[in-house]
């Protein structure tokens, strides 16, 4: 099975939950920028949560699919359709060969992923199927993918196969069929294009000014066109430090807010250096982080200040509410569509 | 060797141990010490262990650290503290540094570097020699006399921080950094010298270049270099950089 990539996006990158075990040497983690999403859309495939999905940025790619597949979309809204019809979102549906998924402008969110059954099957870099550009490994060919790309599938389970092959052609005139069911709303993010962030405390906090840390936990922040996979710069009251102070690099992880001395934080997200130098100011919890990866430059961000055994009952919270998700979808799978 | 030690999180999935704010022998032997009796008996639910100049970050699975550690806390005089996966890696690693020994910097691999000082490789040796009020070769066997040691790894894959580098030849930082340094590049900033693994944006004085790969990213091995490592360069010239590049393809 495969993808034919007939006009490119912005930017499409296949990735996976990251490239671990290897940023003692200085190799960055990568990985999908929304975690929630990508995760939640491979579940739908009856994928591993660590599949690579593909990840499309503002402007999504137009492909192909050359045979009978199953795929959700989860993310951003994108404007998705196959065929001119629009397609919904965190939804499994069959697609027949030869349709066409397009995509339009963004109307919420910033990033949509494309999950396919079987997983997108590149060849893995240090255990990982993650694209990291700067160093060109990773992914399709260490690149974003371009026009003319034929990108493969692993194969499914055969049984599963035969359930797919019997629901299209019970409707032989769709190019995509939905299943009946899906995720609730309650279960699912919102992506606004203000947001308020929940934070911690980084670890060189006392070492801002009073004001400084005032305008962090009170004023608004605008999201800078000077934004990437790498880091998020936002822009607003200027932070500093209360006198200057000489750091040694740290290790540094997705969601560390550093300042450098332009006084404007950078939230470090997926392609984040492995060690930083620039005082951290604080740290995203990790359930917010997938408000962060829909944001677009132009949009606004607030922050509020929580503890870390606060942090770790939300991260709890949300993989046992993940895990609850997989064992429902599981059973659907069993039961049929 | 641990009497500064601290331990703070970096959000809900990763601790610091950290051993002192300034980089010295005490330190960098503490940090060595940790990162070795982490990687020979993982505390379970690890992910992944990542040593700085001064501090061992211990990633991990918070789920995974809560379930199979449980029974390690029970004897803590605060029973409630166990639901916290961090508390739990805090007394697991304060345990486990408390038992661990001091001890000298067990043995090394020392790796001979080779740099060609000229043309077009060393963009910024004259800038380096005049700002040092030296000749260029005085700079070149300045830095050949060198022993560093590789305290980590960053910046970029395979990227070594160096330390040991003369102060007779640190040099500031170009006011322009250049939008491509091409890997292998040997260069200055300050008080450090380093080799770009990568091909990037840089700016630092550029005075030679290495034909050896630093990043194979498609090797068990990723890296030429590890933390721990002790380098040294050798100059060559441009007919030898053409004939190590060549065999190495």
């Amino acid at each position: 099975m495969s993808l034919k990539i007939l006009k490119q996006g912005l930017l499409t990158t296949v990735q996976d939950l990251g490239r671990y075990g290897f940023q003692k040497y200085g190799v960055v983690a990568s990985g999908v920028m929304d975690h929630f999403a990508a995760r939640v859309a491979n579940l739908l495939v009856h994928n591993e949560e660590n599949a690579a999905v593909m990840e499309m940025t503002m402007i999504g790619p137009s492909l192909q699919f050359q045979e009978d597949v199953l795929i959700s979309i989860c993310g951003g809204d994108l404007s998705a359709s196959i065929d001119g019809v629009v397609v919904p979102l965190w939804r499994s549906m069959m697609v027949r060969s030869g349709s066409v998924l397009r995509f339009g402008s963004a109307k919420s969110g910033c990033r949509a992923y494309l999950a396919v059954a079987g997983g997108i099957s590149v060849e893995k870099v240090m255990g990982s199927s993650s694209t990291y550009l700067r160093a060109s490994i990773g992914g399709f060919q260490g690149r974003a993918l371009k026009q003319g790309d034929v990108i493969s599938v692993n194969q499914v389970d055969p049984t599963w196969q035969q359930k797919a092959n019997f629901l299209m052609q019970r409707n032989p005139s769709k190019s995509f069929i939905p299943f009946s069911w899906y995720i609730s709303e309650h279960s699912l993010p919102v992506y606004r294009s203000n947001v308020m962030i929940r934070i911690m405390r980084g670890r060189e906090f006392e070492y801002f000014q009073e004001e400084s840390k005032d305008h962090l936990l009170n004023d608004t922040f605008t999201i800078h066109p000077q934004s990437d996979r790498m880091a998020y710069r936002i822009t607003g009251p200027q932070i500093k430090l209360k006198s200057q102070l000489n750091m040694i690099s740290e290790a540094v992880t997705m969601g560390t807010i550093q300042v450098p001395p332009d006084g404007s934080p950078r939230i470090l997200l997926a392609d984040r250096q492995t060690t930083g130098g620039y005082p951290r100011i604080a740290q995203v919890v990790s359930i917010d982080l997938p408000l962060i990866a829909q944001l677009k430059p132009g949009d606004t961000i607030m922050f509020q200040e929580i503890s870390l055994e606060e942090a770790e009952m939300l991260y709890m919270q949300l993989e046992k509410d993940l895990s609850v998700l997989k064992k429902i979808i599981q059973e659907r799978w069993i039961r049929g569509h | 060797m641990t009497s500064n030690m601290q331990f703070y999180p970096i959000g809900e999935r990763a601790i610091v141990v950290k051993f002192g704010s300034e980089l010295n022998e005490n330190t960098y032997e503490a940090v060595t010490s940790l990162s070795k009796s982490l990687k020979q008996k993982p505390i379970r639910g690890t992910i992944e262990i990542v040593p700085t100049f001064t501090t061992v970050t211990i990633y991990y699975d918070p789920i995974a650290v809560l379930n199979s550690n449980q029974l390690k806390t029970k004897g803590n005089l605060n029973n409630q503290l166990t639901r916290s996966p961090y508390k739990i890696m805090h007394s697991i690693l304060q345990e486990r540094i408390s038992n661990m020994e001091a001890r000298p910097l067990a043995e090394y691999r020392t790796i001979k570097i080779p740099v060609c000082y000229e043309g077009d490789f060393a963009p910024d040796l004259d800038y380096v020699a005049a700002h040092n009020k030296l000749k260029k070769e005085k700079v070149i066997q300045i830095h050949t006399e060198g022993d560093y040691l590789v305290y980590m790894l960053g910046f970029a894959p395979g990227f070594p921080y160096m330390g040991g580098m003369s102060s007779e030849i640190a040099t500031p930082r170009r006011k322009k950094p250049r939008s491509l340094v091409s890997s292998g590049s040997v260069g200055i900033a300050g008080e450090q010298t380093g080799i770009y693994s990568i091909d990037s944006p840089g700016g630092w004085q550029i005075i030679g270049r290495t034909p050896f790969k630093l990043f194979k990213p498609k090797e068990e091995q990723p890296t030429l270099f590890q933390a721990g490592d002790r380098i040294q360069f050798y100059p060559i010239s441009l007919e030898e950089y053409a004939e190590i590049e060549e065999k190495q393809k």
